[in-house]
């Protein structure tokens, strides 16, 4: 990593160069396409018809932003995709960090038989439609909580937060023990605020898994305009005017965007759908990188 | 480990000891009582993993019934393969099980390999306000759905201010805009690509934390022995993150199968579906849609046997070349 300059040899100016152009590349085709995005969701979508808009927007305007703000739809999408990604976010902590909890004492008396039932989840799974069947006989199929409960419990996050807490030293517990207090309190007190970088980490994913999913309003919820949520809402606009026709029945939203949505207005949706994300990972960002690298080597 | 230090009596003392030791040394219920809150933050998620993770299991019995949604279990009708015959013998089974291994080796290839040498390569990048930039912005396509990756991707290819044609025909490549959207044979290229433009900065994470863990004294050393970049890189490097590569390869292969329908549904359409469906759109679509339940339970039950198949034969295939196990 250090490499001393003054040792470079012309052959490796050669490659420092390449490489540098070459991630040059990597960082101009990543970055590319939302910029484009942007542009085109702030062009006069008539002149957008004309093509051409690349970085910048030609003719400025913030009209596509209020236009699709007077759709109820898109609305009622925001509201329902804030509420599950607060509320999935919240609860799948608080159950991933207590369940890591127990799993890391050494003295909990079922910890390897909830550990390998736990484990096993992560190598099967029920499939498609025996988990429809599931949600319909649980009667979860038309309501907000199937946004929530199936995801709460997940063994992976609880694996991350279980190995950050193994490298915690465990004399902290023993000697908040001594001075009486039960196993409740060490968690909340002692573990929980020693475990914040690895909980902003299963927080970050959390949280993008809520604001991400479409699929389980598209199977459960599609019917229902109430429990709609803002991916849903792009997903329809987009599919409806995808070229080659689409694979799925556009209706009331999707049907009023699609006759009046030209292309700056579809953007503006977009953008709108990925703007939370974009503000709030930069600043995880060195949490996440941790997360990932503890979660990987040993889950 | 221990019994190479210690004399051979005392191992066998110690599980003379441990025969003698009790399960519940102070009694059950007195250890239920000490134990009761570990638990109470316990138990309540393990009946729900069972309601949500292990329930649905129960469900593939369904594969062997002609299961009619409003009558109780012991009403089903029971069929045996039935379904599973009446599956092997539908010639678009082997089509989307063809689009499913095609797109699944193709999103290994190049989506296992990619990661790999964007981080050695990232790792030789000088300036760290570049590299860092290079970095944060790789990750940023992860975070966004595929919703938005579609719409995106549909967008750069489309015909009227698609970049990818803006640019082909600005160097004169072709003539015509592609409707790269609309040709089947190259469906699966198109999603391999959004996958490798949308994962390979996050998935290249895990490469650079394993690539700060190689010894700096490694690289010093070969470079008074006069090593250059290229060799240092292929000699220390690859080799330094041999087996953080090689967990993860045996992890992907076991997800082989089962890629997902996200893209394929989002990116497919109907000029398409002969190289976009694949296994779960097929159950999707036969199973919910057409209301055939049992049939499309023998799709997933198909879909999950493989992959448990694939993921023992790769960590076979692991244990027999580097005598070590991650299972």
């Amino acid at each position: 990593m250090s490499v001393k300059a003054f040792n470079a040899t012309k052959s490796e100016k050669v490659f420092d160069i390449a490489n540098f152009i070459l991630m040059g590349i990597i960082l101009t085709v990543t970055l590319y396409p939302f910029l484009n995005v942007l542009a085109i969701s702030l062009n006069d979508s008539t002149d957008t018809v004309r093509g051409g808009i690349y970085l910048w927007p030609r003719e400025f305007t913030l009209e596509n932003y209020k236009t699709i703000f007077q759709y109820d739809g898109l609305i009622q999408g925001a509201k329902i995709s804030f509420a599950r990604t607060i509320i999935g976010t919240l609860l799948g902590l608080l159950s991933s960090s207590m369940l890591a909890y127990t799993l890391s004492r050494p003295d909990f008396k079922i910890k390897k038989f909830v550990s390998t039932f736990l484990a096993l989840t992560m190598y099967f799974s029920g499939g498609l439609i025996p988990g429809y069947i599931l949600m319909k006989d649980l009667h979860l199929i038309g309501t907000f909580w199937i946004y929530i409960l199936p995801m709460m419990v997940s063994a992976f996050n609880v694996f991350v937060i279980r190995s950050f807490i193994d490298g915690l030293p465990y004399a902290l517990q023993e000697s908040a023990k001594l001075d009486g207090a039960n196993d409740l309190t060490i968690y909340y007190k002692v573990i929980l605020p020693l475990c914040k970088p690895v909980l902003a980490t299963i927080a970050l994913f959390l949280a993008v898994g809520q604001w991400n999913a479409w699929f389980d309003t598209y199977l459960y919820n599609g019917s229902k305009p109430e429990l709609t949520t803002l991916q849903y809402e792009l997903m329809k606009v987009l599919q409806s005017t995808q070229q080659g026709g689409s694979n799925v029945n556009a209706n009331d939203l999707a049907q009023q965007m699609a006759q009046v949505s030209p292309e700056s207005i579809r953007m503006a949706i977009t953008i709108v759908v990925t703007l939370p994300i974009l503000v709030v990972y930069p600043f995880l960002q060195k949490y996440f990188v941790g997360g990932m690298t503890l979660g990987a080597v040993k889950a | 480990m221990e019994t190479l230090t210690k004399p051979a009596s005392t191992d066998s003392e110690a599980s003379a000891a441990k025969q003698v030791k009790p399960k519940w040394p102070n009694g059950l219920w007195k250890t239920v009582k000490d134990q009761k809150f570990l638990l109470l933050m316990s138990l309540p998620f393990v009946i729900w993993v069972f309601i949500f993770n292990y329930l649905p299991l129960w469900g593939w019995t369904m594969a062997f019934q002609n299961y009619k949604p409003a009558k109780t279990f012991t009403e089903q009708k029971w069929v045996g393969f039935e379904h599973f015959i009446e599956l092997f013998s539908d010639e678009r089974f082997y089509l989307v099980l063809r689009n499913t291994l095609a797109m699944s080796l193709m999103g290994l290839l190049v989506g296992f390999v990619a990661p790999i040498f964007f981080a050695i390569l990232l790792n030789e990048l000088r300036g760290t306000i570049f590299k860092r930039t290079v970095q944060t912005v790789s990750y940023l396509p992860h975070f966004v759905s595929w919703v938005v990756v579609a719409g995106i991707v549909t967008k750069m290819l489309s015909t009227d201010g698609g970049i990818i044609n803006d640019i082909l025909i600005g160097l004169h490549i072709i003539n015509e805009p592609i409707q790269f959207m609309a040709q089947g044979n190259l469906f699966w290229y198109i999603v391999t690509a959004s996958d490798l433009w949308k994962e390979m900065g996050w998935n290249a994470i895990i490469y650079l934390a394993a690539i700060t863990g190689i010894s700096q004294e490694l690289y010093e050393a070969s470079r008074v022995d006069g090593a250059s970049r290229w060799r240092q890189m292929w000699h220390i490097t690859l080799p330094g993150i041999r087996s953080t590569i090689s967990v993860l390869f045996i992890m992907s292969i076991g997800h082989l199968i089962s890629i997902g329908y996200e893209k394929q549904f989002l990116l497919g359409n109907s000029l398409v579906t002969d190289y976009s469906e694949v296994l779960d759109l097929y159950a999707l679509n036969y199973g919910l849609q057409m209301g055939r339940y049992s049939y499309g339970t023998a799709i997933g039950i198909f879909n999950s046997v493989v992959s448990v198949i694939l993921l023992f034969v790769a960590n076979g295939l692991f244990k027999k070349f580097t005598k070590e196990s991650i299972m």
